[in-house]
């Protein structure tokens, strides 16, 4: 039976009247700015943005804003944000060996052309808490270098490329189409394109427990960082009318190639694999998990058995969305009293059909 | 709609345009126009509107491409009174913006205006992003690391 109930409005409403007061905090400290948050937050803003999926800071950060830092929340406006807005098309595939560098290192070579690049990074960091900041100041300005205009960042797997001990990337397939998981429900088994999609959208900290769990065993493929990269690359984007592409502007991103042990079989030499990872913004801990969980999905491709979760795409695809994930779990608060009720009339039933029993055979009990 | 023939020759030379002024500031492109251009005609052939590109990677960085992720992108299209149409789209949602750099663009066309927007708009913009990419190169160069190595004991 369902039985439609009204009720709560003015509950509802007051308590969203009151969720507006407690995000504000105590009125005497002065209100952040989303600029604030775009600014001095900016790894928050790079995470709803890539689990948004929206590259688009400002409204990141006002969406930070309004969950009051609950991330998952603002991932959940982004998302719901971008469903009122048109698609006008695919840009142009990024190049991200193009990549205007800001950071750029390898755990393969010490010395590779380019070389290594720290950038901004909490790496080599002591991990002790700054008392400072919690005054106000400003910090140093950062150090500076001369340039070299003629400096060049090869990409890692390009040299190893150069000696064909690496496999190659799949090549585009002009003709072929691009899955888009926001367009067509996942089915499986799923192509590289869908998975590396879903990964690239997926929660940091399922990404994350999946990469740790192939390097404890669940799923092993022996990696390597063969590079991280971060900097700017610029969208290009077609103007159907004038039949040409243009460039939109820049966006930051974060690129993983991981490189993992070997693979070879009776005719073909063995070659490092590959897993990769991209993200929007400066997430790096992101794209090292998803290059991680993109090589352990490889698994049937490259003819390894799969024994562990990080290598069951149904398992990983299907729960790698935190809005899928915390809508599904976070349901259960919302009223189910008729289905309670059913389930206690069910009980209740059970029991009166187990004491109907212990009076028919008592000695059954005995 | 489609510009004739004609007009090809000029397109590199206008998409080279539309990307500086893609990465133009309010300013940038307001100013210019107040002082310039104050009481310029033109209609909305396209007004601004705002929606989404897909931004694809590609597998391993060169390999097949799939989707990463939307941005947000405006663009406009306008057409002066002159006949010139100028296209304008950027990321972000900067609706004064495109139609700003729209109407630019158009004025990039004719002959009598282009050298004008050139020295007054694009130079300016044009150094301000070679100074951001010089400092901001500078400030990573600092951060490459120089190894050494330390002396070893023989023996």
């Amino acid at each position: 039976m369902y039985v439609a109930v009204k009720g709560g409005e003015r509950a509802i409403a007051n308590a969203h009247r009151l969720l507006e007061h407690e995000r504000r905090g105590d009125r005497s400290v002065p209100e952040i700015g989303t600029a604030q948050i775009e600014q001095q937050l900016s790894l928050a803003v790079d995470r709803v943005m890539s689990e948004g999926s929206l590259y688009d800071r400002a409204l990141a950060a006002l969406a930070i804003k309004q969950a009051r830092g609950d991330l998952i929340e603002a991932i959940f406006l982004i998302r719901a944000y971008r469903t009122t807005l048109p698609r006008f098309g695919f840009s142009v595939p990024l190049d991200t060996a193009a990549m205007a560098i800001r950071r750029r290192i390898s755990s393969t070579y010490k010395d590779l052309p380019g070389g290594q690049v720290l950038g901004p990074t909490f790496d080599y960091t002591h991990r002790l808490l700054d008392f400072a900041l919690a005054a106000e100041g400003e910090p140093e300005a950062p150090a500076t270098a001369p340039v070299d205009t003629e400096l060049r960042f090869p990409r890692v797997t390009d040299l190893i490329a150069e000696d064909d001990l690496i496999e190659r990337n799949p090549p585009a397939d002009p003709a072929g189409p691009v899955g888009d998981l926001t367009r067509e429900p996942l089915a499986f088994p799923a192509e590289r394109d869908l998975r590396l999609q879903n990964l690239a959208r997926g929660d940091e900290g399922f990404l994350l427990a999946l990469g740790y769990s192939t390097q404890r065993g669940y799923g092993r493929n022996h990696p390597f960082v063969g590079e991280i990269r971060m900097g700017e690359v610029e969208v290009e984007f077609e103007i159907p009318e004038l039949g040409i592409t243009v460039s939109l502007g820049a966006v930051t991103l974060t690129e993983c190639q991981m490189v993992n042990q070997f693979k070879g079989s009776l005719t073909e030499p063995a070659k490092f694999t590959r897993g990769y990872g991209l993200s929007f913004g400066h997430c790096e801990r992101r794209a090292m998990s998803m290059s991680l969980v993109d090589r352990a999905l490889r698994a049937d491709e490259l003819g390894e058995e799969r024994t562990s979760p990080a290598q069951d795409e149904e398992f990983v695809l299907s729960h790698s969305d935190n809005i899928q994930a915390t809508g599904f779990v976070e349901h259960l608060k919302l009223p189910h009293y008729v289905d309670f009720q059913a389930e206690l009339a069910l009980l209740r039933q059970m029991r009166r059909e187990h004491e109907a029993r212990q009076n028919t055979y008592p000695e059954a009990a005995e | 709609m489609p510009d004739t023939e004609a007009a090809r020759p000029n397109l590199d030379c206008r998409a080279v345009t539309m990307a500086l002024l893609a990465r133009a500031e309010c300013e940038e492109l307001s100013r210019p126009l107040e002082v310039f251009w104050p009481d310029l005609a033109f209609t909305m052939v396209r007004a601004p509107e705002t929606g989404l590109v897909m931004l694809r990677g590609r597998m391993g960085g060169d390999g097949a491409p799939f989707n990463l992720g939307e941005a947000t992108v405006t663009r406009a299209v306008v057409e002066l009174q002159t006949g010139e149409r100028g296209y304008a789209q950027r990321l972000g949602r900067d609706i004064s913006g495109v139609k700003k750099a729209a109407i630019i663009e158009a004025l990039a066309q004719r002959d009598a205006d282009r050298p004008l927007v050139e020295r007054n708009v694009l130079v300016p913009i044009r150094q301000r992003l070679a100074e951001e990419a010089s400092r901001k190169r500078a400030e990573t160069a600092a951060t490459r690391v120089d190894f050494f190595t330390l002396v070893r004991a023989e023996g």
